[in-house]
């Protein structure tokens, strides 16, 4: 990160993803968090009620439930974009908020929030200039991530210009910029169609598996955690707790294509996060082995 | 797939209707005035302003530069200064909540009608008054429109910047002001034809001679009502040019912005 700019490509080569911080520490652990918003004088809601999760370095995690079960929350509380009423966050064993100043992760969110004043790979390069990286590492690692998600014919056109999906795409490659060793994404495929979405599924199982960073991943999508994820959480709201962890052994990500989403454990899968789910309501649910 | 190049035909489909529109009107103008014999203090022909137009298009000239002058530096310092203290209202709740009401009566004077007073302040003989004008009048706009932008930054991109742990300044830089921009031109614009307007009826309660606003004034009275109109015809082309040269800029800056 010298202002001195690198001529010698192998210095500006991606590094798979930078090393956990401090070896050994979960990328993410979170210990009895609650968070309880004010609503008005007196009332309140409790969005995460003692909640706790740990994901392993490398590790895709899919958090899962429906509307007000706190998973965009929890997110955010592991991005120190909000602060946990109780309770502790750890990233890569130090407190969340140190994790933001030292960069150890990298956010997307359902909304792309590209600058639309900036080309793509202005867009792309923003988290690099921010941190002070020079214009040529810049430049180099932009043209890289905008070749990963395949976008090279798009590097100079404007947001404004590109599909709701490209738009995401791009923004998946602005999260992976400073190859962060965590991924945070809140429902980044949310507002795409289902054939677009399934396609940038592919594609994200691929990212994951050339950068080998953890994922937390907020979804409200059934298939969609089940097709990306080593682990799926179930949430359920009001107050959001976690209701049950649901291990998918799906194989590894670069083995992960098109013929899983035909593959009997896929649909066993998915039937088992549903019943998760629906839970109480459902007779026998809970009593359904998942690990 | 950018904008801006405008097929030929589609040119000539919106310049040629309004054009002819315009020859149909000052032919009939022309018409009524000669059929029913109109007096010139009524109502000049539109060939007779042309006439005194094109006569004394040097003096023209010259009133035009004198009020545009006063304009373009009221608007200059107008908008300066509502966009600081935009700035300052953005930043600090307390100065915006202890600005409002000052905001407020700035918004609500007719500052024309300040224009005496600031003449015995100054000096009839200094074109101060008429420049303190302009500024007030852009003063308003440009200040509410900027606060405005300046309060625009999209809750994802707040997000963002949080979680670059970018500093208050880089953030200023790389999101709020590109934001607000486009608001700013748009005060801009609006500020624009307020400073011609504000600048040349400034003229009208006292000052030096040589404006476009003095110059009706004085042409009217010695009964010259071609040349009043002559110079009304240069007071309409002066407030275009600024309003043009507005807009002109306000297209270039919020090309990127999404809903401008």
């Amino acid at each position: 990160m010298s202002r001195t700019q690198p001529t010698d490509p192998a210095a500006i080569a991606v590094p798979a993803a930078r090393p956990a911080p401090s070896a050994g520490a979960l990328a993410v652990e979170a210990t009895a968090v609650s968070r309880i918003f004010p609503v008005r004088k007196g009332a309140s809601v409790t969005a995460l009620d003692n909640v706790s999760l740990s994901v392993a370095p490398g590790e895709f995690v899919s958090l899962i439930g429906p509307s007000g079960c706190g998973k965009s929350t929890l997110l955010r509380l592991i991005a120190d974009l909000d602060a946990p009423t109780s309770g502790n966050i750890t990233v890569f064993g130090k407190p969340a908020r140190q994790a933001r100043i030292d960069q150890d992760y990298g956010i997307a969110f359902q909304q792309a929030g590209l600058l639309p004043w900036r080309t793509v790979a202005g867009n792309i390069e923003l988290p690099l200039e921010l941190h002070g990286t020079g214009k040529a590492a810049r430049r180099a690692r932009a043209a890289e991530l905008i070749a990963l998600v395949g976008l090279s014919d798009f590097a100079d056109n404007y947001p404004d210009q590109l599909s709701g999906g490209m738009q995401q795409r791009v923004a998946i490659a602005r999260s992976l910029a400073e190859s962060p060793s965590l991924l945070l994404m809140d429902e980044p495929f949310g507002a795409l169609d289902e054939m677009t979405r399934e396609r940038m599924q592919n594609e994200l199982v691929r990212i994951c598996g050339e950068t080998s960073a953890a994922v937390v991943f907020v979804t409200h999508s059934i298939p969609e955690a089940v097709f990306l994820s080593d682990r799926v959480v179930v949430l359920e709201p009001r107050p959001g707790r976690i209701r049950d962890v649901l291990t998918v052994s799906l194989g590894d990500p670069a083995g992960r294509g098109e013929n899983l989403r035909e593959d009997e454990g896929f649909f066993h899968a998915v039937s088992q996060v549903r019943e998760l789910l629906h839970g109480p309501g459902v007779a026998g649910a809970r009593g359904v082995e998942t690990r | 797939m950018r904008p801006g190049s405008i097929a030929a035909p589609g040119v000539l489909r919106t310049v040629i209707p309004p054009v002819l529109l315009g020859l149909v009107a000052i032919l009939l103008w022309q018409g009524a005035v000669t059929y029913f014999a109109i007096k010139p203090f009524i109502l000049p022909g539109p060939f007779q302003i042309g006439e005194q137009f094109s006569a004394n298009l040097q003096n023209v000239a010259n009133g035009m530069l004198v009020t545009g002058r006063n304009a373009l530096i009221g608007l200059l310092i107008g908008s300066l200064l509502g966009i600081l203290a935009a700035i300052v209202a953005s930043v600090l709740r307390v100065a915006d909540e202890m600005a409002a009401p000052i905001i407020a009566a700035i918004a609500v004077v007719p500052i024309v009608a300040l224009a005496p007073v600031l003449y015995t302040m100054f000096g009839a003989g200094a074109e101060t008054a008429r420049q303190i004008v302009a500024g007030l009048a852009v003063f308003v706009p440009v200040y509410f429109n900027t606060l405005k932008g300046l309060r625009q930054v999209s809750p994802v991109h707040r997000d963002l910047m949080r979680s670059y742990a970018a500093s208050s300044r880089q953030a200023t830089r790389t999101v709020t002001l590109p934001t607000a921009l486009p608001y700013v031109f748009t005060g801009l614009r609006i500020a624009s034809s307020l400073a011609v307007i504000s600048a040349l009826i400034a003229e009208y309660f006292g000052g030096p001679v040589g404006g476009l606003g003095k110059s009706i004034t004085s042409s009217a009275s010695s009964s010259n009502y071609g040349l009043a109109w002559a110079y009304v015809l240069g007071s309409i082309l002066l407030g275009l040019l600024f309003y043009s040269a507005a807009l002109g800029l306000e297209k270039l800056v919020g090309r990127r912005i999404p809903g401008s």
